[in-house]
């Protein structure tokens, strides 16, 4: 393929994902924040992370569905205390990987 | 070259997603050459999934670039709370930096930037290791992916597990495991009203501001020890 027409999407696709990416790290970093704009973006990082992973655990297929019990939200409950306790970064993906395999292999997904 | 190390997960992670992408680009009639450009040049995963299912359905270009700008403007928030510890850099840095920030990347780099002693040239090397992974992988599947097996080792859970982690590292006080038991909350409520990824911005906006009233102006010590 790789016609101009599609390189021309690829580049403006680009450019849409880079400027939200490049312009807050631009304008914001080096000048004096103010306070309360400091402590809100600090809890910007735990929001999105859990925004994630709540989507990530409980949604399934395509229209999107409500599912709270299945193999993924299951297998984040021993993942998540396994974190907590261990606060382990490779073991926590070992031991997430490993039980998510196990459960497919017990019960198929 | 702790980065490279700290990438790892995110690597892993990355190898089933960037496999899976090469093999729904290459069923859909795209060539190596092309996996590979969208992938340097737009380095998304979910809107570059967007893009190939939208090319197959023979969707306007135009449609498919405001898509891909609605999916990655949760971008924004992130670099907005990566600013804060990237004050030592120079425009170009940042603007190099800016190239690999992803939900992955944003994740491991912020929980390190706020243990300390994280410098932004090992959160560069983050970024890369995971761009190097997401390239040669998605190329890779393009190339013959239908070969690997799907699913194996559970690596389909690796994103998962670090996306687990990294939250159980953010819940430093009441006022974070309430910000994200909230966000979680409106996160899974907004996906179901609206389609498409704005739930992400959504939830987060909503949650960091709810958690940020209780700690401002809420009763008792819900945050002072935070």
């Amino acid at each position: 393929m790789l016609e101009a027409e599609y390189i021309l999407l690829v580049v403006a696709m680009g450019l849409v994902t880079y400027i939200p990416r490049w312009f807050p790290l631009f304008c914001l970093s080096q000048r004096k924040m103010p306070h309360w704009l400091v402590e809100w973006l600090d809890l910007i990082p735990v929001a999105i992370i859990g925004s994630l992973i709540f989507s990530d655990l409980f949604l399934m297929g395509d229209p999107r569905k409500l599912e709270v019990l299945q193999l993924k939200s299951v297998v984040a409950i021993p993942t998540f205390i396994f974190a907590l306790k261990t606060r382990s970064l490779g073991g926590t993906v070992i031991t997430g990987m490993v039980l998510f395999w196990l459960g497919t292999a017990l019960f198929g997904g | 070259m702790g980065g490279v190390r700290a990438a790892w997960p995110i690597c892993i992670g990355y190898i089933p997603l960037g496999l899976a992408f090469g093999i729904l680009a290459q069923k859909a009639g795209f060539d190596m050459l092309d996996i590979a450009l969208m992938s340097v040049v737009v380095f998304a995963g979910s809107s570059q999934f967007i893009a190939v299912a939208m090319l197959g359905a023979g969707a306007a270009p135009a449609s498919i670039v405001l898509t891909t700008f609605m999916v990655n403007l949760r971008h924004v928030l992130m670099s907005s709370a990566l600013a804060v510890h990237l004050h030592s850099v120079s425009r170009w840095f940042l603007s190099l930096f800016a190239y690999g920030v992803t939900d992955e990347s944003f994740a491991v780099n912020i929980v390190r930037f706020r243990d300390g002693g994280w410098h932004p040239y090992q959160a560069l090397a983050v970024n890369h290791a995971a761009n190097f992974t997401w390239i040669a992988s998605t190329v890779l599947g393009g190339f013959g992916g239908q070969f690997i097996a799907a699913g194996s080792f559970g690596i389909d859970y690796a994103l998962s597990a670090m996306f687990l982690c990294l939250l159980a590292f953010q819940l430093r006080g009441r006022i974070y495991a309430l910000t994200a038991l909230v966000s979680g909350a409106l996160a899974i409520a907004v996906s179901l009203l609206l389609p498409g990824n704005s739930y992400v911005v959504i939830a987060s906006v909503l949650g960091a501001t709810a958690g940020f009233a209780l700690k401002r102006y809420g009763q008792g010590d819900g945050g002072s020890h935070a």
